[in-house]
């Protein structure tokens, strides 16, 4: 079904597969709604392709800093119940989460 | 014919192994964050807001992380890279706090590089990263599959990884084990790691594959996983290799695919995961900044480089005259080398210091649940030992019994000796007497050794040797016997 | 008393005390909460207990910090150690953080009181402040329409006159667009120049942090403060922190003003009254002493579709932590963990937030990794190299901050491409990681816009200094109140 509306909407996007890539789960009605956004979105996103960059090298970050490390040294962890305070579920001093099915 | 000849070909297949090694680094602290780096700590203990991935942290590479891989590259030959960055791989999984791990994915920290093989064989390394690990899932109620939920410590996110990866270099599964001894012994010297398999601070997956012999093709490849000690890689490689060859034979084709080593039923089995669907998404991780290590850094790394197990082994032959095989062994454990070499100096006597190190001493230790390291007995002590036994104060029996006590408690020689009376008797008026005693004990003797047979005389040694419960010096026995007879 | 530097003198000549301008303050937040909903949560206790360590310093004598005693408000972007911080989101709505961000740590020290924590776009992703899950913050210049986004809430509550200083991020234009729509000066620093640590982080190569304040004094004092290298944030920098407030000067003699081309192009075909509003404040620019020269921006057309690209993957990978599993909210029926972690995604995240998510995941994925993130990447290259080009020709550049007056709420929500249109003019200063700041330009319609100052990399004494003279020179915000005012003005 939702391939359909990916056809009419004329996006690249595999929407199915990248909301399982991103761990989201969408209605039907979202991934119809986004596909038609985006294909308004690359009508500027495709202008990209206009430009030669061949010989252009990518920015990644745009400060000019190398080898940014820190000294080897301990500092105080912050103890198991503050680390579990924010936690869904717990179990003693572990996270608890539903099991994993591969 | 020509389906003879691919017979014939088909039953002879020659292994390709390639091996991913991964060892947590024995840093203070954690890659990217100050929490402590240890193992075994109490569940979620070691872990702060940065590396439970809290929103709004960042990391900071950890200095000590860098120098350690480095180290290691410099060690085995590795080009350290000019420029070099971190990247994001991009997954999730509950082990993971942040769902992705920060790692290296096109610029790695060393590139080339080689293990050699106490055998000669040079094991080409095609890469060694730096990433961070991930947490620790416990399953409750037993295995994965069946467990009705998950519980996670994140002790282990974001300890120091260093993954280092061979070419597929490795042509027996006795090759991949000697590969991993030889880097394991690197690691140790190098003090980089703890290098415990059984602690998960040295991990190993093996991509496998099988050939016709000869070919320069590469098969189709399984990833098996899940091998926890040198043991079991062996075991799975050796299965891994029969299963696939079976599965020729049988006319079917190999699939790639991650295939888990089972060691209770020493078997691999396909984890049927979802590979295909993976696409990891790397990035340059934007949180850091790229590394470009200055060529003085890594001169100064590279002249504080140990010795190497192999060029130590080298110099045990040339220096102390050690076999090929004894020198291996001693110069496999840092530990152990540095203990045999101070017996060495303090003795003078390399080879017998070599025997005790390779024989009694390992015996004494594993009896008493001991190391190299725990054991209280000192270089000084086994020096000691290899005198009294060469001045022929204590017989060789006498001495083993001595050496374990030394082992056990740390006690000087000379204290076990006075303690349980075991200095060998070397006074001749005192051993006359009981060689006069055995002999006329047994005058049939006498005629034998009289009618040339010197077994006669071997038996009488015996026999004043036990009535001086040992203590007896066993050449002076045997001097004042034939003096006697003659 | 409308200012933070004006309420720093008062209290240290004990005119009034730290307690009394929080407790103002905190009646005034209370007040127009009503109509123009700013705050996602008050902190009334700490800010009177540390509005009382002010009073009692000044009590005993002690050197005061340069904010000492002055409330503020703090997007909720940021982390107060204690307290929740939701960045906007459901997947956060409990979410109280072990640790507070260096930026909130450099102001409480420096004797700033933190009142409230605002309300933004869910994870600093909009234009209206109409993407927070919890409700739309509204303009104190008329609540019909949005105060801008996405730190929405700053800019309302010191457009309303609540607090004179209030703290926001930028990632393409999140300061300056809502500082435009409320009347107040926005600063966008150099990429760098601020740490980033304990700030929950949407695209982490852009995201800056920076002051929203009554004037440009203000700002100066506050970037200040919370400027400089930080050894939690390896990608902030250790340029020596300038002295910034006393940069601020009165005349632009010398100064040459670059004025871009394109940019005007654009405004002058889509938007005739804006355009002409910012032709009136390039006037005023030269009437002060400085000389306009026009420069050009070839590729900054090409921003919008670059900073999709770039902002949404960074974001993708940087909100993947938000799964339910150690924090925040989780949406658990059965199933295994990585259902949870759908669920609880597609419960957890609105509608903008899953957009972006999904087109970065996209963006980053096989076979289209090197079509569009490394493209973009590229073309970031050239929108950098257009600005180092500019510069060469003008010290600071003066342009649009907006294309359009405050608009109404509900107006561009069913449209995504038109709100992203809304930063048009703020995005290429952001990819490549120079300053720029939004200063109050006068009225279309009787709603006020800015106009953007840029400068280049690390040059932030050089473009607050020019923004005062501008602003001293001119008086927009001074000249009219809005008509929800705070009681504090």
């Amino acid at each position: 079904m939702r391939g359909q509306y990916m056809r009419m909407a004329e996006v690249p996007i595999d929407i199915d597969h990248v909301a399982k890539l991103a761990r989201i789960e969408l209605t039907e009605e979202e991934a119809a709604r986004f596909s038609s956004q985006f294909s308004r979105l690359f009508e500027f996103i495709d202008e990209l392709a206009q430009l030669d960059v061949s010989a252009i090298p990518a920015t990644a970050q745009v400060i000019p800093r190398i080898n940014v490390l820190r000294a080897d040294e301990v500092r105080p962890s912050i103890g198991t119940d503050a680390a579990l305070e924010n936690a869904p579920d717990r179990e003693g001093p572990y996270f608890k989460t539903p099991r994993i099915l591969e | 014919m020509s389906t003879k000849v691919a017979n014939a070909a088909a039953t002879d297949y020659e292994p390709v192994i390639g091996l991913e090694v991964h060892v947590e680094l024995k840093t203070n602290s954690k890659m990217f964050c100050g929490c402590r780096n240890e193992f075994g700590a109490e569940p979620n203990s070691l872990v702060c807001p940065i590396c439970l991935g809290f929103p709004g942290t960042l990391p900071v590479i950890n200095r000590k992380a860098v120098e350690y891989l480095c180290k290691t590259g410099l060690a085995l030959g590795c080009s350290i890279a000019a420029h070099s960055k971190f990247d994001r791989k991009n997954y999730f999984y509950p082990d993971m706090p942040k769902n992705y791990q920060i790692s290296q994915y096109d610029m790695p920290l060393t590139t080339g590089g080689s293990v050699t093989l106490p055998s000669g064989k040079r094991v080409r390394l095609n890469r060694i990263h730096l990433e961070e690990d991930t947490g620790k899932n416990v399953h409750a109620g037993g295995r994965m599959a069946g467990a009705e939920y998950t519980l996670i410590d994140y002790n282990r996110a974001g300890v120091p990884l260093m993954e280092i990866v061979t070419e597929p270099d490795l042509s027996s599964p006795d090759e991949a084990e000697a590969y991993l001894v030889q880097l394991k012994a690197v690691l140790s010297a190098l003090g980089v790691s703890d290098v415990k398999m059984h602690e998960g601070s040295l991990r190993c997956d093996a991509n496998v594959s099988i050939r016709p012999a000869g070919s320069s093709a590469l098969g189709t490849k399984a990833e098996v996983k899940n091998m926890n000690s040198f043991r079991s890689v062996v075991s799975a490689l050796e299965y891994e290799i029969a299963r696939q060859k079976a599965s020729l034979a049988a006319g079917e084709r190999i699939v790639q695919e991650t295939r888990n080593w089972d060691e209770a039923r020493k078997l691999t089995y396909s984890t049927r995961s979802k590979e295909q669907a993976h696409d990891y998404r790397y990035f340059p991780d934007p949180d850091l900044v790229p590394l470009s290590l200055e060529p003085a850094t890594l001169e100064r790394w590279r002249a504080e480089l140990p010795e190497l197990p192999l060029a130590k082994r080298g110099r045990f032959m040339e220096s102390y005259g050690l076999s090929d095989y004894d020198a291996t062994i001693l110069s496999a454990d840092i530990p152990t080398a540095v203990f045999f070499e101070a017996v060495v100096a303090a003795s003078g006597e390399p080879k017998a210091a070599a025997n005790w190190m390779l024989n009694d001493v390992p015996r004494a230790l594993e009896k008493h649940g001991l190391t190299i390291e725990s054991t209280r007995m000192k270089p000084g002590q086994l020096a000691e030992l290899i005198k009294l036994v060469k001045s022929g104060t204590i017989s060789g029996k006498a001495a083993k019994e001595i050496c374990e006590a030394m082992v056990a408690d740390g006690e000087d020689p000379q204290a076990v000796i006075a303690q349980r009376g075991l200095a060998q008797v070397s006074d001749e008026a005192a051993i006359a007497k009981l060689v006069d005693e055995a002999l006329a004990a047994n005058p049939d003797s006498i005629a034998s050794y009289k009618a040339g047979k010197t077994k006669a005389l071997e038996f009488v040694v015996g026999q004043v040797m036990k009535a001086s419960r040992g203590k007896a010096n066993v050449e002076i026995v045997r001097a004042a016997l034939i003096k006697r007879l003659e | 008393m409308r200012t933070g530097h004006e309420i720093r003198e008062a209290i240290a000549r004990k005119q009034t005390s730290a307690l009394e301008v929080v407790e103002q303050a905190l009646e005034s937040a209370g007040r127009l909460e009503t109509e123009l909903h700013a705050y996602i949560r008050l902190l009334p206790e700490r800010a009177r207990i540390k509005a009382r360590e002010i009073d009692a310093a000044v009590t005993r004598g002690d050197k005061l910090g340069p904010l000492a005693g002055v409330p503020i408000a703090v997007k909720d972007i940021f982390t107060v150690a204690g307290e929740i911080a939701t960045a906007g989101s459901k997947i956060l709505e409990n979410f109280r953080s072990p640790y507070s961000a260096t930026v909130v740590e450099k102001l409480e020290r420096a004797g700033a009181v933190i009142i409230g924590k605002t309300n933004m776009d869910e994870f600093a992703m909009g234009s209206s402040c109409e993407n927070s899950a919890f409700f739309p913050t509204r303009n104190p210049w008329d609540v019909t329409r949005v105060p801008g986004g996405s730190s929405g809430g700053s800019a309302a509550t010191v457009g309303a006159g609540t607090v004179p200083i209030g703290l926001g991020t930028d990632t393409g234009g999140s300061i300056r667009e809502p500082a435009s729509f409320c009347n107040i000066v926005g600063v966008k620093p150099t990429y760098g120049r601020v740490s980033r640590f304990g700030m929950i982080a949407f695209a982490s190569s852009l995201d800056q942090a920076g002051p929203m304040t009554a004037d440009v004094r203000d700002a100066a004092q506050t970037l200040e403060v919370i400027a400089g290298f930080d050894e939690f944030d390896s990608t902030s920098v250790d340029v020596p922190v300038s002295d910034y407030t006393a940069a601020l000067r009165d005349d632009l003699s010398g100064v040459r003003v670059g004025i871009v081309a394109e940019f005007e192009a654009e405004i002058g075909a889509s938007d005739p009254a804006l355009a002409a509003l910012y032709k009136a404040a390039y006037a005023d620019l030269e009437r002060l002493g400085a000389t306009l020269v026009e420069v050009h921006l070839p590729h900054a057309r090409y921003g919008l579709a670059t900073y999709y690209l770039i902002a949404p993957a960074e974001c993708s990978s940087n909100l993947a932590r938000y799964d339910g599993a150690r924090y925040g909210r989780r949406v658990q029926n059965g199933g295994d963990v990585f259902e949870m972690f759908e669920r609880t995604r597609a419960a957890g995240f609105g509608d903008e937030v899953k957009r972006r998510i999904i087109l970065g995941t996209y963006a980053l994925s096989a076979g289209y990794y090197d079509a569009y993130y490394v493209r973009a990447q590229k073309i970031r290259t050239l929108i950098k190299r257009d600005f180092d080009t500019s510069f060469a020709a003008c010290d600071v550049i003066a342009c649009p901050a907006v294309s359009c007056a405050p608009f109404e709420l509900g107006q561009k929500m069913q449209d995504p491409v038109s709100m992203y249109l809304m930063d048009y003019f703020t995005i290429p200063m952001s990819l490549a990681g120079i300053p720029a700041l939004s200063v109050p330009a006068g009225y279309v319609t009787g709603l006020p816009v800015g106009l953007q100052i840029v400068a280049p990399a690390f040059e932030e004494a050089r473009m607050l200094g020019i923004a005062h003279a501008y602003e001293a020179a001119t008086g927009h915000a001074r000249r009219r109140e809005p008509p929800l005012a705070g009681a504090a003005r």
